[in-house]
Protein backbone atom coordinates (compact mmCIF):
# COMPACT_ATOMS: atom_id res chain seq x y z
CA UNK A 1 0.00 0.00 0.00
CA UNK A 2 1.42 3.35 -0.67
CA UNK A 3 0.10 6.72 0.54
CA UNK A 4 0.46 9.53 -1.47
CA UNK A 5 1.60 13.04 -0.19
CA UNK A 6 0.33 16.42 -2.17
CA UNK A 7 4.21 17.90 -2.66
CA UNK A 8 3.64 20.95 -4.19
CA UNK A 9 4.62 23.22 -1.33
CA UNK A 10 4.95 23.03 2.27
CA UNK A 11 6.09 20.72 4.38
CA UNK A 12 5.50 17.68 2.86
CA UNK A 13 8.77 15.98 3.79
CA UNK A 14 7.77 15.65 7.40
CA UNK A 15 4.82 13.93 6.60
CA UNK A 16 7.13 11.63 4.46
CA UNK A 17 9.03 11.10 7.79
CA UNK A 18 5.78 10.05 9.82
CA UNK A 19 4.95 7.79 7.29
CA UNK A 20 8.12 6.22 7.40
CA UNK A 21 8.62 6.01 11.12
CA UNK A 22 5.26 3.98 10.49
CA UNK A 23 6.87 1.72 7.37
CA UNK A 24 4.31 3.11 4.85
CA UNK A 25 5.42 3.45 1.46
CA UNK A 26 5.03 7.45 0.58
CA UNK A 27 4.59 8.82 -3.30
CA UNK A 28 5.06 12.37 -3.74
CA UNK A 29 2.23 13.61 -6.00
CA UNK A 30 2.83 16.54 -8.26
CA UNK A 31 1.03 15.52 -11.14
CA UNK A 32 -2.85 13.74 -11.25
CA UNK A 33 -1.14 10.40 -12.74
CA UNK A 34 0.83 10.08 -9.88
CA UNK A 35 -2.54 9.54 -7.83
CA UNK A 36 -3.17 6.54 -9.24
CA UNK A 37 -1.31 4.14 -7.29
CA UNK A 38 -2.39 6.15 -4.05
CA UNK A 39 -4.78 4.40 -1.49
CA UNK A 40 -4.97 7.42 0.48
CA UNK A 41 -3.55 11.25 0.52
CA UNK A 42 -2.29 14.05 2.53
CA UNK A 43 -2.38 17.35 2.10
CA UNK A 44 0.29 18.64 4.07
CA UNK A 45 0.47 22.45 5.85
CA UNK A 46 1.76 25.15 3.85
CA UNK A 47 0.31 28.45 2.33
CA UNK A 48 -3.53 27.07 1.02
CA UNK A 49 -3.66 30.24 -1.57
CA UNK A 50 -0.49 29.05 -3.28
CA UNK A 51 -1.69 25.39 -3.11
CA UNK A 52 -5.33 26.53 -4.95
CA UNK A 53 -3.20 28.17 -7.44
CA UNK A 54 -1.12 25.23 -8.32
CA UNK A 55 -3.52 22.65 -7.74
CA UNK A 56 -5.21 24.22 -10.56
CA UNK A 57 -2.29 24.93 -12.90
CA UNK A 58 -1.46 20.94 -12.96
CA UNK A 59 -5.32 19.96 -13.66
CA UNK A 60 -5.16 18.13 -9.89
CA UNK A 61 -7.91 20.13 -8.46
CA UNK A 62 -10.37 17.52 -10.36
CA UNK A 63 -8.35 14.53 -9.65
CA UNK A 64 -8.49 15.00 -5.98
CA UNK A 65 -12.09 15.50 -5.85
CA UNK A 66 -12.45 12.49 -8.11
CA UNK A 67 -9.95 10.94 -5.85
CA UNK A 68 -11.65 11.64 -2.94
CA UNK A 69 -14.71 10.04 -3.93
CA UNK A 70 -13.26 6.34 -3.53
CA UNK A 71 -10.22 7.13 -1.26
CA UNK A 72 -9.37 9.03 2.15
CA UNK A 73 -7.54 12.16 1.93
CA UNK A 74 -5.94 14.08 5.44
CA UNK A 75 -5.57 17.78 5.54
CA UNK A 76 -3.36 19.23 7.97
CA UNK A 77 -3.41 23.64 8.61
CA UNK A 78 -3.39 24.61 5.10
CA UNK A 79 -4.73 21.21 3.81
CA UNK A 80 -7.71 21.06 5.78
CA UNK A 81 -8.04 25.37 4.41
CA UNK A 82 -8.37 23.47 0.99
CA UNK A 83 -10.36 20.49 1.44
CA UNK A 84 -12.75 22.54 3.27
CA UNK A 85 -16.38 23.99 1.85
CA UNK A 86 -15.94 27.31 2.92
CA UNK A 87 -13.70 29.79 4.19
CA UNK A 88 -15.23 32.83 6.35
CA UNK A 89 -12.36 35.72 6.11
CA UNK A 90 -11.40 35.50 2.22
CA UNK A 91 -12.15 34.07 -1.03
CA UNK A 92 -10.77 30.88 -1.64
CA UNK A 93 -11.86 28.07 -3.96
CA UNK A 94 -11.19 25.59 -2.24
CA UNK A 95 -11.81 21.43 -3.16
CA UNK A 96 -15.01 21.79 -0.51
CA UNK A 97 -14.56 18.13 0.00
CA UNK A 98 -15.65 17.94 4.07
CA UNK A 99 -18.87 20.15 5.33
CA UNK A 100 -16.60 22.84 7.42
CA UNK A 101 -16.61 26.53 7.58
CA UNK A 102 -13.15 27.68 8.52
CA UNK A 103 -11.08 31.09 9.37
CA UNK A 104 -7.68 31.13 8.07
CA UNK A 105 -4.81 32.37 10.52
CA UNK A 106 -7.86 32.57 12.66
CA UNK A 107 -5.69 33.15 15.77
CA UNK A 108 -3.49 36.16 14.41
CA UNK A 109 -0.07 35.91 12.82
CA UNK A 110 3.17 33.93 13.42
CA UNK A 111 3.32 35.85 17.02
CA UNK A 112 0.35 33.84 17.84
CA UNK A 113 1.57 30.97 16.90
CA UNK A 114 1.54 28.42 19.76
CA UNK A 115 2.24 25.16 20.93
CA UNK A 116 -0.69 23.50 23.42
CA UNK A 117 -2.39 20.16 24.77
CA UNK A 118 -4.89 19.05 22.75
CA UNK A 119 -7.07 16.15 23.37
CA UNK A 120 -7.97 13.64 20.81
CA UNK A 121 -10.45 10.95 20.47
CA UNK A 122 -9.41 7.92 17.82
CA UNK A 123 -11.33 4.74 17.53
CA UNK A 124 -13.09 5.48 21.39
CA UNK A 125 -9.50 5.55 23.16
CA UNK A 126 -8.86 9.38 24.65
CA UNK A 127 -5.60 10.62 23.98
CA UNK A 128 -3.60 13.72 24.87
CA UNK A 129 -0.62 15.34 22.57
CA UNK A 130 1.16 18.07 21.45
CA UNK A 131 -0.69 20.41 19.12
CA UNK A 132 1.43 22.51 17.43
CA UNK A 133 -0.43 25.81 15.89
CA UNK A 134 0.97 28.00 13.72
CA UNK A 135 -0.61 30.47 11.76
CA UNK A 136 -3.55 27.75 12.00
CA UNK A 137 -7.31 28.20 11.07
CA UNK A 138 -10.21 27.54 13.66
CA UNK A 139 -13.05 25.56 12.30
CA UNK A 140 -16.16 28.04 12.85
CA UNK A 141 -19.06 25.60 12.21
CA UNK A 142 -19.37 21.87 11.60
CA UNK A 143 -22.00 20.40 9.07
CA UNK A 144 -24.01 17.48 10.84
CA UNK A 145 -22.60 14.70 9.14
CA UNK A 146 -18.97 16.17 10.35
CA UNK A 147 -17.62 14.16 13.62
CA UNK A 148 -15.15 16.00 15.56
CA UNK A 149 -11.91 14.14 16.80
CA UNK A 150 -10.24 16.35 18.86
CA UNK A 151 -10.17 19.54 20.81
CA UNK A 152 -8.25 22.40 22.38
CA UNK A 153 -10.23 23.68 25.49
CA UNK A 154 -14.04 24.26 23.54
CA UNK A 155 -12.65 24.70 20.24
CA UNK A 156 -12.75 21.64 17.19
CA UNK A 157 -9.14 20.92 16.11
CA UNK A 158 -9.27 17.86 14.22
CA UNK A 159 -13.02 16.40 12.49
CA UNK A 160 -13.72 13.56 10.12
CA UNK A 161 -16.44 13.27 7.65
CA UNK A 162 -16.57 10.09 5.35
CA UNK A 163 -13.52 9.36 3.81
CA UNK A 164 -11.89 13.27 4.89
CA UNK A 165 -9.80 13.66 8.15
CA UNK A 166 -8.64 17.20 8.90
CA UNK A 167 -6.91 19.48 11.94
CA UNK A 168 -5.68 22.64 12.41
CA UNK A 169 -2.47 21.78 13.72
CA UNK A 170 0.50 19.69 12.54
CA UNK A 171 1.10 16.34 13.78
CA UNK A 172 3.72 16.09 10.99
CA UNK A 173 5.84 18.28 14.10
CA UNK A 174 5.49 15.94 16.39
CA UNK A 175 6.88 12.44 17.17
CA UNK A 176 3.01 11.33 17.82
CA UNK A 177 2.11 8.60 15.14
CA UNK A 178 -1.22 8.29 16.65
CA UNK A 179 -3.11 10.45 13.92
CA UNK A 180 -1.26 9.17 11.01
CA UNK A 181 -2.02 5.76 12.01
CA UNK A 182 -5.54 6.00 12.19
CA UNK A 183 -5.29 7.27 8.83
CA UNK A 184 -2.97 4.62 6.93
CA UNK A 185 -5.47 2.33 8.79
CA UNK A 186 -8.42 4.34 7.16
CA UNK A 187 -6.38 4.31 3.68
CA UNK A 188 -6.04 0.04 4.01
CA UNK A 189 -9.73 -0.23 4.94
CA UNK A 190 -10.73 1.63 1.51
CA UNK A 191 -9.87 -0.52 -1.41
CA UNK B 1 18.01 25.10 21.90
CA UNK B 2 16.44 22.85 19.19
CA UNK B 3 14.09 21.54 21.22
CA UNK B 4 13.04 24.42 22.49
CA UNK B 5 9.30 25.51 21.81
CA UNK B 6 9.25 28.42 20.65
CA UNK B 7 12.40 27.28 18.63
CA UNK B 8 10.02 24.79 17.01
CA UNK B 9 7.13 27.09 16.02
CA UNK B 10 10.18 29.38 14.11
CA UNK B 11 11.36 26.46 12.20
CA UNK B 12 7.90 24.96 12.05
CA UNK B 13 6.38 28.27 10.12
CA UNK B 14 10.02 27.48 8.00
CA UNK B 15 9.38 24.67 7.09
CA UNK B 16 5.42 26.01 5.64
CA UNK B 17 7.24 27.79 3.45
CA UNK B 18 9.54 24.65 1.79
CA UNK B 19 9.04 24.50 -2.11
CA UNK B 20 7.97 27.72 -2.57
CA UNK B 21 8.40 31.47 -3.66
CA UNK B 22 9.28 34.76 -1.27
CA UNK B 23 9.17 37.24 -3.41
CA UNK B 24 10.22 41.08 -2.54
CA UNK B 25 7.27 43.66 -2.92
CA UNK B 26 7.58 47.84 -2.15
CA UNK B 27 4.21 48.39 -2.11
CA UNK B 28 0.59 46.76 -1.61
CA UNK B 29 -0.45 46.15 -5.30
CA UNK B 30 3.08 44.52 -5.64
CA UNK B 31 2.29 42.14 -2.81
CA UNK B 32 -1.09 41.55 -4.34
CA UNK B 33 0.48 40.60 -7.80
CA UNK B 34 2.74 38.23 -5.74
CA UNK B 35 0.02 36.75 -3.86
CA UNK B 36 -2.00 35.87 -6.99
CA UNK B 37 0.96 34.63 -8.42
CA UNK B 38 1.01 31.46 -5.92
CA UNK B 39 3.83 33.57 -3.81
CA UNK B 40 4.21 31.49 -0.23
CA UNK B 41 5.23 34.70 1.30
CA UNK B 42 6.40 38.70 0.34
CA UNK B 43 9.22 40.41 1.67
CA UNK B 44 7.93 44.38 2.28
CA UNK B 45 10.72 46.56 1.69
CA UNK B 46 10.94 50.49 0.56
CA UNK B 47 13.50 49.72 -1.99
CA UNK B 48 14.32 46.26 -3.92
CA UNK B 49 17.73 44.96 -3.90
CA UNK B 50 18.35 46.81 -6.93
CA UNK B 51 17.78 49.67 -7.00
CA UNK B 52 19.49 50.16 -3.36
CA UNK B 53 22.22 49.25 -5.16
CA UNK B 54 21.94 51.85 -7.75
CA UNK B 55 20.85 54.63 -5.45
CA UNK B 56 23.55 54.04 -2.86
CA UNK B 57 23.48 55.80 0.71
CA UNK B 58 22.39 54.12 4.24
CA UNK B 59 20.02 51.43 3.49
CA UNK B 60 17.58 51.02 6.59
CA UNK B 61 14.48 49.28 8.12
CA UNK B 62 11.23 50.18 6.04
CA UNK B 63 8.78 52.48 7.00
CA UNK B 64 6.46 50.84 9.36
CA UNK B 65 3.47 52.08 7.67
CA UNK B 66 3.84 50.80 4.21
CA UNK B 67 4.45 47.08 6.31
CA UNK B 68 1.68 47.54 7.49
CA UNK B 69 -0.27 48.58 4.22
CA UNK B 70 1.35 45.24 3.09
CA UNK B 71 0.12 43.47 6.04
CA UNK B 72 -3.53 44.72 5.13
CA UNK B 73 -3.31 43.48 1.48
CA UNK B 74 -2.43 39.93 1.28
CA UNK B 75 -2.91 37.06 3.81
CA UNK B 76 0.05 35.44 3.47
CA UNK B 77 3.41 35.77 5.56
CA UNK B 78 4.48 39.19 5.06
CA UNK B 79 9.13 39.46 5.80
CA UNK B 80 10.95 42.72 6.44
CA UNK B 81 14.28 42.99 6.84
CA UNK B 82 16.34 44.92 9.21
CA UNK B 83 19.96 45.79 9.25
CA UNK B 84 22.65 43.61 10.63
CA UNK B 85 23.08 43.78 14.31
CA UNK B 86 19.97 46.62 14.66
CA UNK B 87 18.24 44.79 17.49
CA UNK B 88 15.79 48.12 18.08
CA UNK B 89 14.93 47.85 14.51
CA UNK B 90 13.83 43.97 14.69
CA UNK B 91 11.83 45.06 17.83
CA UNK B 92 10.17 47.37 16.02
CA UNK B 93 9.45 44.83 13.39
CA UNK B 94 8.27 42.34 16.32
CA UNK B 95 5.98 44.95 17.49
CA UNK B 96 4.04 45.52 14.00
CA UNK B 97 3.68 41.73 13.95
CA UNK B 98 5.71 40.85 10.80
CA UNK B 99 5.68 36.92 10.35
CA UNK B 100 9.64 36.35 9.96
CA UNK B 101 12.50 38.86 10.20
CA UNK B 102 15.76 39.34 7.52
CA UNK B 103 18.38 40.07 9.61
CA UNK B 104 20.15 41.35 5.91
CA UNK B 105 23.16 42.13 4.25
CA UNK B 106 21.30 44.17 1.65
CA UNK B 107 20.64 46.85 4.41
CA UNK B 108 23.77 48.82 5.82
CA UNK B 109 25.01 47.11 8.61
CA UNK B 110 24.72 48.31 11.88
CA UNK B 111 27.03 46.34 14.20
CA UNK B 112 30.37 45.26 12.71
CA UNK B 113 30.64 42.96 15.01
CA UNK B 114 27.79 41.17 16.07
CA UNK B 115 24.43 39.99 14.57
CA UNK B 116 21.54 40.10 16.72
CA UNK B 117 20.82 37.71 19.52
CA UNK B 118 17.58 35.95 17.74
CA UNK B 119 16.70 34.13 20.70
CA UNK B 120 15.02 36.96 22.40
CA UNK B 121 12.68 37.42 19.74
CA UNK B 122 9.46 35.26 19.50
CA UNK B 123 9.39 36.08 15.67
CA UNK B 124 11.34 33.75 13.70
CA UNK B 125 14.39 35.48 11.74
CA UNK B 126 16.13 34.29 8.21
CA UNK B 127 19.99 35.32 7.91
CA UNK B 128 22.30 35.25 4.64
CA UNK B 129 25.11 33.04 4.55
CA UNK B 130 27.96 31.71 2.38
CA UNK B 131 29.59 28.92 3.99
CA UNK B 132 28.92 25.90 6.75
CA UNK B 133 30.65 27.97 8.99
CA UNK B 134 27.87 31.32 8.66
CA UNK B 135 25.15 29.17 8.93
CA UNK B 136 26.21 27.52 12.03
CA UNK B 137 27.14 30.77 13.32
CA UNK B 138 23.41 32.25 12.82
CA UNK B 139 21.92 29.09 13.79
CA UNK B 140 23.43 29.53 17.32
CA UNK B 141 22.28 32.94 17.40
CA UNK B 142 19.00 31.73 17.16
CA UNK B 143 18.45 31.83 13.21
CA UNK B 144 15.24 29.43 12.22
CA UNK B 145 15.99 29.93 8.77
CA UNK B 146 19.28 30.29 6.16
CA UNK B 147 19.20 31.72 2.72
CA UNK B 148 22.27 31.97 0.23
CA UNK B 149 23.60 35.68 0.33
CA UNK B 150 24.27 35.58 -3.34
CA UNK B 151 24.99 39.23 -4.69
CA UNK B 152 21.44 40.53 -4.39
CA UNK B 153 20.06 43.12 -6.71
CA UNK B 154 22.53 41.92 -9.82
CA UNK B 155 20.18 39.32 -11.16
CA UNK B 156 23.26 37.03 -11.60
CA UNK B 157 22.76 33.50 -9.98
CA UNK B 158 26.87 32.64 -9.83
CA UNK B 159 27.19 33.67 -6.33
CA UNK B 160 23.98 32.13 -5.02
CA UNK B 161 25.38 28.99 -6.87
CA UNK B 162 28.41 29.56 -5.30
CA UNK B 163 27.03 29.53 -1.51
CA UNK B 164 24.88 26.59 -2.01
CA UNK B 165 27.83 24.54 -3.00
CA UNK B 166 29.64 25.34 -0.78
CA UNK B 167 27.43 24.91 2.05
CA UNK B 168 26.08 21.26 0.23
CA UNK B 169 30.12 20.22 -0.19
CA UNK B 170 31.18 20.65 3.84
CA UNK B 171 27.84 18.92 5.07
CA UNK B 172 28.59 16.22 2.98
CA UNK B 173 32.05 16.10 4.07
CA UNK B 174 31.06 16.75 7.73
CA UNK B 175 29.26 13.52 7.61
CA UNK B 176 32.60 11.84 7.18
CA UNK B 177 34.80 13.41 9.99
CA UNK B 178 35.42 10.82 12.93
CA UNK B 179 33.85 12.18 16.40
CA UNK B 180 37.53 12.84 17.33
CA UNK B 181 37.61 15.29 14.25
CA UNK B 182 34.32 17.07 15.36
CA UNK B 183 36.58 20.01 18.01
CA UNK B 184 39.15 20.59 15.54
CA UNK B 185 36.73 21.02 13.01
CA UNK B 186 34.71 23.25 14.78
CA UNK B 187 36.92 25.41 15.40
CA UNK B 188 38.51 25.95 11.73
CA UNK B 189 35.21 26.83 10.67
CA UNK B 190 34.12 29.10 13.94
CA UNK B 191 31.04 27.28 14.81
CA UNK B 192 29.58 25.58 17.49
CA UNK B 193 31.04 22.21 18.39
CA UNK B 194 27.12 20.99 18.72
CA UNK B 195 25.66 22.23 15.76
CA UNK B 196 28.98 20.73 13.94
CA UNK B 197 27.95 17.29 15.95
CA UNK B 198 24.06 17.72 14.38
CA UNK B 199 25.00 17.99 10.67
CA UNK B 200 27.64 15.08 11.24
CA UNK B 201 24.61 12.55 12.71
CA UNK B 202 22.03 14.08 10.96
CA UNK B 203 23.37 15.09 7.08
CA UNK B 204 21.84 18.58 6.76
CA UNK B 205 21.70 21.32 8.57
CA UNK B 206 18.82 21.73 11.50
CA UNK B 207 17.02 24.24 9.87
CA UNK B 208 15.93 24.72 6.24
CA UNK B 209 18.25 25.98 3.94
CA UNK B 210 16.82 28.76 1.22
CA UNK B 211 18.06 30.12 -1.99
CA UNK B 212 18.75 34.20 -2.67
CA UNK B 213 20.37 36.52 -4.15
CA UNK B 214 20.55 36.92 -8.09
CA UNK B 215 17.40 34.73 -8.96
CA UNK B 216 15.96 36.26 -11.94
CA UNK B 217 14.34 33.23 -14.27
CA UNK B 218 12.47 30.22 -13.54
CA UNK B 219 15.45 28.00 -14.66
CA UNK B 220 17.11 29.53 -11.97
CA UNK B 221 14.61 28.71 -9.66
CA UNK B 222 15.20 24.96 -10.87
CA UNK B 223 19.12 25.23 -10.88
CA UNK B 224 19.28 26.47 -7.11
CA UNK B 225 16.45 23.58 -6.06
CA UNK B 226 18.25 20.67 -7.57
CA UNK B 227 21.30 21.76 -5.84
CA UNK B 228 19.32 21.35 -2.99
CA UNK B 229 17.83 24.56 -2.09
CA UNK B 230 14.43 24.43 -0.38
CA UNK B 231 12.28 27.45 -1.58
CA UNK B 232 14.03 30.66 -2.93
CA UNK B 233 13.74 34.34 -2.56
CA UNK B 234 13.40 36.49 -5.38
CA UNK B 235 13.99 40.09 -4.89
CA UNK B 236 14.22 42.50 -8.06
CA UNK B 237 13.85 39.56 -10.85
CA UNK B 238 10.24 39.59 -10.86
CA UNK B 239 9.46 43.98 -10.55
CA UNK B 240 12.83 44.79 -12.12
CA UNK B 241 11.65 42.95 -15.33
CA UNK B 242 9.08 43.43 -17.76
CA UNK B 243 6.15 41.45 -17.21
CA UNK B 244 6.41 40.87 -13.68
CA UNK B 245 2.63 38.94 -13.08
CA UNK B 246 3.97 35.92 -16.05
CA UNK B 247 7.55 36.41 -14.54
CA UNK B 248 5.92 35.43 -10.76
CA UNK B 249 3.74 32.59 -11.80
CA UNK B 250 6.77 30.70 -13.91
CA UNK B 251 9.01 31.47 -11.39
CA UNK B 252 6.59 29.46 -8.83
CA UNK B 253 6.07 27.23 -11.27
CA UNK B 254 9.40 26.19 -11.85
CA UNK B 255 9.81 25.80 -8.14
CA UNK B 256 7.72 23.50 -7.62
CA UNK B 257 7.95 21.48 -10.10
CA UNK B 258 12.20 22.26 -10.53
CA UNK B 259 12.77 18.77 -12.17
CA UNK B 260 10.39 18.92 -14.68
CA UNK B 261 11.97 20.36 -17.52
CA UNK B 262 9.04 20.35 -20.07
CA UNK B 263 6.90 22.20 -17.87
CA UNK B 264 9.71 24.57 -17.18
CA UNK B 265 10.26 25.23 -20.85
CA UNK B 266 6.52 25.91 -21.36
CA UNK B 267 6.16 28.58 -18.20
CA UNK B 268 9.23 30.52 -19.28
CA UNK B 269 7.90 30.90 -22.85
CA UNK B 270 7.03 34.54 -23.94
CA UNK B 271 7.36 36.14 -20.02
CA UNK B 272 9.14 38.99 -21.82
CA UNK B 273 12.56 40.21 -20.42
CA UNK B 274 14.17 39.37 -17.22
CA UNK B 275 15.93 41.88 -15.25
CA UNK B 276 19.22 43.88 -17.17
CA UNK B 277 21.91 42.05 -14.69
CA UNK B 278 25.30 42.97 -13.49
CA UNK B 279 28.15 40.62 -14.22
CA UNK B 280 29.82 40.01 -10.31
CA UNK B 281 33.43 41.01 -12.08
CA UNK B 282 32.20 44.30 -12.80
CA UNK B 283 31.73 45.29 -9.06
CA UNK B 284 34.47 46.68 -7.10
CA UNK B 285 35.29 45.02 -3.20
CA UNK B 286 33.13 47.48 -1.56
CA UNK B 287 30.18 47.10 -3.88
CA UNK B 288 29.43 43.51 -2.95
CA UNK B 289 26.97 42.87 -0.33
CA UNK B 290 28.19 39.45 0.76
CA UNK B 291 30.71 40.38 2.73
CA UNK B 292 28.86 42.46 5.11
CA UNK B 293 28.10 40.00 8.07
CA UNK B 294 30.54 37.65 9.78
Amino acid sequence: MKIGILALQGDFELHSKALARLSVEVQLVRKPDQLTQCSGLIIPGGESTTFIRLLKAVSLYQAIRDFARERPVFGTCAGLIVLAKRVTNYPLETLGLIDISVERNAYGRQIDSFIDRVRIQLNGTSLETEGVFIRAPKIVELGPGVRPLGWHGEDVVMAEEGHILVATFHPELTEEAAIHRYFVEKARHSG
Amino acid sequence: MLQDKDYKLKVGLAEMLKGGVIMDVTNAEQAKIAEDAGAVAVMALERIPADIRAQGGVARMSDPKLIREIQEAVSIPVMAKCRIGHFAEAQVLEAIGVDFIDESEVLTPADEAHHIDKHKFKIPFVCGCRDIGEALRRIAEGAALLRTKGEAGTGNIVEAVRHMRAVQSEIRRITTLLDEELVAYAKQIGAPVELVRYVKENGRLPVPNFAAGGIATPADASLMMQLGAEAVFVGSGIFKSEDPPARAKAIVMATTHYMDFDLIARVSEGIKAPMKGIDIAQLKEEELLQTRGW
